[in-house]
């Protein structure tokens, strides 16, 4: 056990990190006590620049400003970095910068968070023009000591020669002559060649996976401070509730309690010596909840309110071609049907922990993140501080999926609890059923679809009426315009790029009525795409087989302008064999199903082959995925990525559904909340392909076509739609 | 108070006698390798050794064990992550966030220990571990080439 008594705020602080950081392999926190003593100005070590620290025994430091939570951005972002570097890869470690050196350095290594599927796609190229300007300045330093033009000298694997002579140098050996050159212009770093690249499109070895093997991988849940205490939080469980009395005489006799504190009006918290006697202490709480407005509400009331939606006369269009609502009323033949998609909880495996210290001079907080900016701004909030006085670490995410990116409620919480002990370090982790109450869920929306056929069968017209929940509206009011979510369209857009629609119709009409529970909703992995995949894949392979045409004859036939999305399409198809038909398993006949879509910029397409047994059992035997996400960084981890989607993304396509009842969630734990588990899980065949020219995101693309793909393939197989998630609720049995 | 025996040492520990196995470990003996992930034995992330069979420290009180149960957590499992799980699980970089994979690891090694060769069918029945990320398929890998069966028909 640590013995230091009374330290001093640097020691206590540089003590504290040393332990959270120092048995981390290849992973090391800069020191927050120098530079919150500094003025949050100084970076850990000296640096080359921003990106780039060289140190004497040849280490090369990347720092990498998105969060790792699994996804293997940071051995991308420093493959990116090192491609231009030109440095030995096998002496690469990295590092996180600070919110707070961030903030105090005008934004140097820009936006910290990590959502969005954006890490790589938008920050290629200033993190590639970081290791080349680095390069390019240890060039400089070696022409100097050596009185020659730096065009005559090559850099390759940290290895400076001097072309005519021979000389050769070493980073290691330039890196404090490099540091006080003056860096070039943005401008005149030049960047390979995409054909040129040597370590990008590698499939290298993640940078992250020792400590993960043998436990030394610290979490936030992990950490520990000296003379740090404990806190369980229990916060009302429904949504808008408030605290109306605490009887805590019983818990305040417990072993090891040492306060019972308030947090906000919402929220009850026990301190104690250690977690597991801080959540005894809360346990035997009595608490009375003041429920609000919303004691009543439910999932099914609510259900109501999204049908009210569809007809209503007023809804946010978000893609509209020619006159859909005339093609329909003048159809030979209507094809008409009503989906649903559920509230989920992002059940990341580490629960919502943070750990925080403040005094009325500062405040830190050492927290998993995907945002560390959005952290440290929430922890100058709820300290009374400004953000120059505060400041965050980020650690190691035991899973993140939209959860911990853009509300940090958890931080404000250990803020709230760590003010009202000033000076006593106090981490905070929440019980697994407060994870699950108190999420951020997955949007609950509906949609009606309705297509128009002439006599022919052809396709003259589509209405799609999305009705339910906003995540802006939730997270982000202020974004939404005349009452339009440009997010809720994902997938679905005409054009941008970003998350387009992969057909053309004579007639479209793409609308969306917002309607909003109390349900608090976030980004949850695939976001907006998950839903409008299912509803919109999903009902094309209706019409199709309501035309009487093949998925894919039909799929095709509307895109013929959308070349990237088609060629995904294809390449899954043909290497599922679509067409021919699947070999049977264990007497079972397999069907396929097919899945296209295009969101986080990149473009991918699932082929799922599915058998369900008499008893209305669903097998999903095998995946093959195509993606074309542009540039591939790291093939090995787009295919980890592309199988993690289908894990996350079947997840909830079997099981995933949160429900309401008297204002509360009622699924409490993996027992009424469960997800995949290795006996479920199919082979996945991940085809990558990228074609250039453009940057997508790889972490959630995928999720969005696990659903469709399966969903289409069971129809194949029983000849029932299911238009409602999860599938556990479906009857299948055949009768 | 009760006396453990954890990763070959004999160890007193002064807690509740409700105090389960897992928070003992993480709190008292400050091996956090070892996770809570839902405190109810259904996800796996908090598994150990006790002789030799995987086991959910999550749900299991101090008071259930003593020094002549040998208990090894993921600290113990070998000293240099040299254990055939640890090796193919490096060689496939197996995990992506990682915070299952100790109990992931644990649960896959007393397998191997039970049933070196164990079939496809075997090794999805037996670890039945949660993972969020989703690296079950790597897992199923991992411990066919630990237990030397990759490429065998399952």
């Amino acid at each position: 056990m640590n013995a230091i008594t009374k330290p001093s705020r640097r020691r206590l602080l540089g003590t504290a990190v040393a332990a959270a950081g120092a048995f981390t392999f290849g992973f090391r926190f800069p020191a927050p006590s120098k530079a919150l003593a500094q003025g949050a100005a100084a970076p850990a070590t000296p640096e080359i620049n921003a990106w780039v620290v060289v140190q004497p025994d040849e280490t090369i430091i990347i720092r990498i400003a998105r969060s790792e939570m699994g996804q293997g951005t940071l051995t991308g972002l420093a493959q990116m970095v090192a491609e231009e570097l030109e440095c030995d890869w096998s002496k690469v470690t990295t590092e996180y910068p600070t919110p707070g050196q961030n903030l105090a350095r005008g934004r140097i290594w820009g936006n910290m968070s990590t959502g969005g599927s954006r890490g790589i796609r938008d920050s290629h190229e200033y993190v590639r023009k970081g290791g080349a300007a680095a390069r390019m300045m240890l060039i400089q330093a070696a022409a100097n000591a050596w009185g020659v033009p730096p065009a005559e000298c090559r850099a390759a694997n940290s290895i400076i020669t001097h072309t005519p002579s021979g000389r050769t140098t070493t980073y290691g050996a330039q890196a404090a002559a490099a540091m006080r050159l003056t860096a070039p212009a943005a401008a005149d770093v030049p960047l390979k060649d995409p054909k040129d690249w040597k370590l990008i499109g590698q499939p290298v070895a993640r940078l992250d996976t020792r400590a993960k093997l043998n436990g030394s991988q610290v979490y936030g849940m992990d950490l520990k401070l000296p003379g740090m205490l404990n806190a369980a939080i229990h916060a009302c469980p429904v949504f808008g509730g408030t605290v109306a009395a605490v009887d805590s005489a019983e818990t305040e006799r417990m072993p090891g309690v040492k306060r019972v504190v308030r947090v906000g009006d919402y929220a009850v918290a026990v301190v104690a010596d250690t977690w597991w006697r801080a959540k005894k202490g809360l346990d035997a709480l009595k608490i009375t909840w003041n429920y609000g407005q919303h004691a009543n509400a439910s999932s099914a009331a609510f259900r109501e309110v999204m049908v009210q939606g569809f007809d209503a006369p007023q809804a946010a269009v978000g893609n509209r071609n020619g006159d859909a609502p005339a093609a329909i009323a003048g159809a030979a033949r209507k094809v008409e049907a009503v989906y649903g998609y559920p509230h989920q909880n992002h059940a990341c495996m580490e629960v919502m922990n943070a750990t925080a210290i403040w005094t009325p001079e500062r405040c830190e907080v050492w927290t998993p993140t995907q945002n560390g900016e959005a952290a440290h701004a929430a922890t100058a909030e709820a300290a009374g501080l400004p953000p120059a006085r505060c400041e965050v670490h980020k650690i190691h995410l035991g899973g993140g999926f939209g959860r911990r990116g853009a509300v940090h409620d958890w931080v404000r919480q250990v803020v709230d609890i760590a003010k009202q002990m000033p000076g006593t370090p106090i981490k905070l982790v929440w019980t697994r059923e407060e994870d699950m109450l108190q999420g951020r869920f997955h949007p609950v929306t509906m949609a009606k679809m309705t297509a128009a056929l002439d006599a022919q069968g052809n396709l003259t017209g589509l209405h799609m009426r999305i009705s339910g929940q906003s995540i802006v509206a939730g997270i982000f009011p202020q974004n939404i315009r005349d009452g339009r979510d440009p997010v809720v369209f994902q997938g679905l857009n005409a054009s941008g790029g970003e998350a387009d629609i992969g057909y053309t119709f004579p007639n479209l009409l793409i609308d969306h009525a917002m309607r909003n529970p109390h349900v608090p909703p976030g980004f949850w992995r695939g976001v907006n795409l998950n839903q409008n995949a299912v509803y919109l894949e999903c009902f094309i392979d209706e019409i199709a087989h309501t035309a009487g045409k093949d998925p894919l004859e039909f799929r095709r036939s509307l895109m013929a302008n959308h070349p990237k999305h088609l060629a995904v399409l294809n390449a899954a198809a043909a290497r599922a064999g679509w067409g021919t038909p699947a070999a049977a398993v264990n007497g079972l006949a397999v069907h396929r199903g097919l899945c296209v879509t295009h969101g986080f910029g990149a473009y991918v397409a699932a082929c799922a082959e599915v058998s369900v047994t008499d008893a209305g059992e669903v097998k999903v035997h095998r995946i093959v995925a195509a993606t074309d996400p542009g540039y591939a960084v790291n093939p090995q981890q787009i295919a980890a990525q592309v199988e993690g989607s289908f894990v996350y993304g079947l997840s909830a396509a079997l099981y995933g559904e949160c429900t309401v009842k008297d204002g509360r969630i009622e699924q409490t734990n993996f027992d009424t909340y469960p997800v995949m588990r290795m006996v479920d899980m199919p082979k996945v065949e991940t085809i990558v392909a990228p074609t250039g020219g453009f940057w997508g995101g790889v972490g959630e693309p995928t999720i969005a076509v696990a659903a469709p793909a399966v969903l289409n393939a069971i129809f194949a197989a029983t000849g029932k739609r299911i238009r409602q998630l999860p599938l556990q609720q479906a009857d299948l049995r055949r009768t | 108070m009760a006396k453990l025996n954890v990763n070959g040492r004999v160890i007193d520990v002064q807690v509740e006698d409700d105090t389960p196995l897992l928070w003992v470990l993480r709190e008292q003996l400050e091996l956090t390798g070892t996770k809570y992930g839902c405190g109810i034995a259904q996800c796996g992330a908090c598994t150990v050794h006790v002789d030799g069979v995987a086991t959910r420290s999550c749900a299991m009180p101090v008071s259930a064990f003593d020094e002549n149960q040998k208990i090894v957590t993921i600290e113990g499992l070998s000293p240099d992550s040299s254990h055939p799980i640890q090796q193919a699980w490096l060689a496939l970089d197996v995990p992506q966030c990682g915070f299952c994979q100790s109990g992931m690891i644990m649960a896959a090694a007393a397998l191997l220990a039970a049933t070196p060769r164990p079939t496809e069918q075997q090794i999805r029945d037996e670890v039945t571990n949660i993972c969020r990320c989703g690296t079950y398929n790597r897992v199923l890998a991992g411990i066919q080439r630990a237990a030397g069966t990759a490429g065998a028909a399952g």
